[in-house]
């Protein structure tokens, strides 16, 4: 005779994986660090974002970056020529970081050197965003050769994104991409989501994302 | 993509209840899935049932139990699932309303045949 018994367990699924976020967060914090998770489309321009993000540094900040690839350490070598600790996580195949990919990764520097770490997830709209890495904000990129459409078809990541980043906007008077309609669908899914427009290529709104940036970086120091 | 690793994440979160049941065997897995966990619903069924076939666990069926996004009314505190992205309050009208769920990924239950 079998019995059929139920057993309530109520357990999150990624439980291990946000146990290893909930650390990272705390050593994050205890050490005033900012910590930013890109997220976009293959393509959608996270490398030439975060080159031009370092270049604009100054030599010696305390910042380092993680790029994850299911193959190649491509965007590790593009990273590496601006003078900051960059790694390259290859995933073998996974379609997201986790949280135990980047603790191991981060396990190479001491986090007492730095105050900034920016991690470039896969490229990927959906996987990522069930993720949580121990970041401070995920920021989600979309260039205007995509659709306007995809804050909507991929709610997920809009949802909890803090920061939409328009790129590519030189492309505007070449592809029939409304900037109006990708900003009122991300406001749709998530109403205070803060959204910056810019290029890469000839360097317009990157102002205003370096702005965002060092306004993130200087609350983050204040809070203990 | 990633429902392959969901599935077996979900497996080992059942097997570690399964320890403490010895000689019981899984019947069923009763998960709730919220519509912005990021997790193709029917993929996620199709590679449970790959990852059981040939396993301990054959036959073990998986319960999902879909949650819309909700919100709550600030004004009423009426919670209601929110549709097309209107998150007006059905019931009175209010406009100010917060987030309740829609991003759960958790295993709710689990039905064991104990001999």
């Amino acid at each position: 005779m079998s019995q059929a018994v139920q057993d309530p367990v109520a357990r999150k699924v990624l439980n291990e994986n946000d146990r290893i976020a909930a650390i990272l967060r705390s050593r994050f914090q205890q050490r005033g660090i900012l910590c930013l998770n890109f997220i976009s489309s293959p393509g959608a321009g996270k490398t030439t974002l975060l080159e031009r993000t370092l270049a604009a540094l100054p030599a010696g900040d305390r910042v380092a970056v993680l790029t994850g690839d299911i193959q190649t350490d491509h965007d590790a070598r593009r990273l590496a020529t601006y003078g900051f600790p960059v790694q390259q996580i290859t995933t073998a195949g996974a379609c997201h970081l986790d949280a135990r990919m980047v603790e191991k990764a981060l396990s190479a520097w001491n986090l007492d050197d730095l105050s900034l770490i920016l991690i470039e997830n896969v490229g990927n709209l959906v996987c990522p965003s069930s993720y949580d890495l121990g970041e401070d904000a995920k920021v989600v990129i979309l260039s205007v050769t995509e659709g306007a459409d995809k804050p909507l078809k991929y709610p997920g990541i809009f949802h909890r994104a803090e920061l939409m980043i328009l790129s590519k906007i030189d492309l505007l008077p070449y592809v029939p991409f409304s900037v109006e309609e990708a900003r009122r669908n991300a406001r749709k899914v998530r109403p205070e989501i803060e959204i910056l427009e810019l290029s890469c290529t000839t360097g317009e709104g990157l102002e205003g994302w370096s702005s965002w940036l060092a306004a993130r970086r200087a609350r983050r120091l204040k809070v203990p | 993509m990633h429902e392959l690793s969901i599935a077996q994440a979900i497996l080992e979160t059942a097997e570690a209840t399964l320890r403490q049941h010895p000689g019981a065997r899984l019947a069923k897995v009763g998960l709730r899935l919220g519509e912005l966990a990021g997790v193709d619903r029917e993929s996620l069924a199709f590679c449970f049932e790959v990852l059981v076939r040939d396993s301990a666990h054959a036959g073990a069926q998986l319960q999902i139990d879909w949650q819309p996004l909700t919100h709550e009314c600030l004004a009423c505190h009426r919670e209601f699932p929110v549709r097309d992205w209107d998150r007006r309050c059905p019931g009175c009208g209010a406009g100010e309303t917060r987030f309740r769920s829609g991003r759960e990924l958790e295993v709710a239950y689990l039905e064991l045949e104990e001999p």
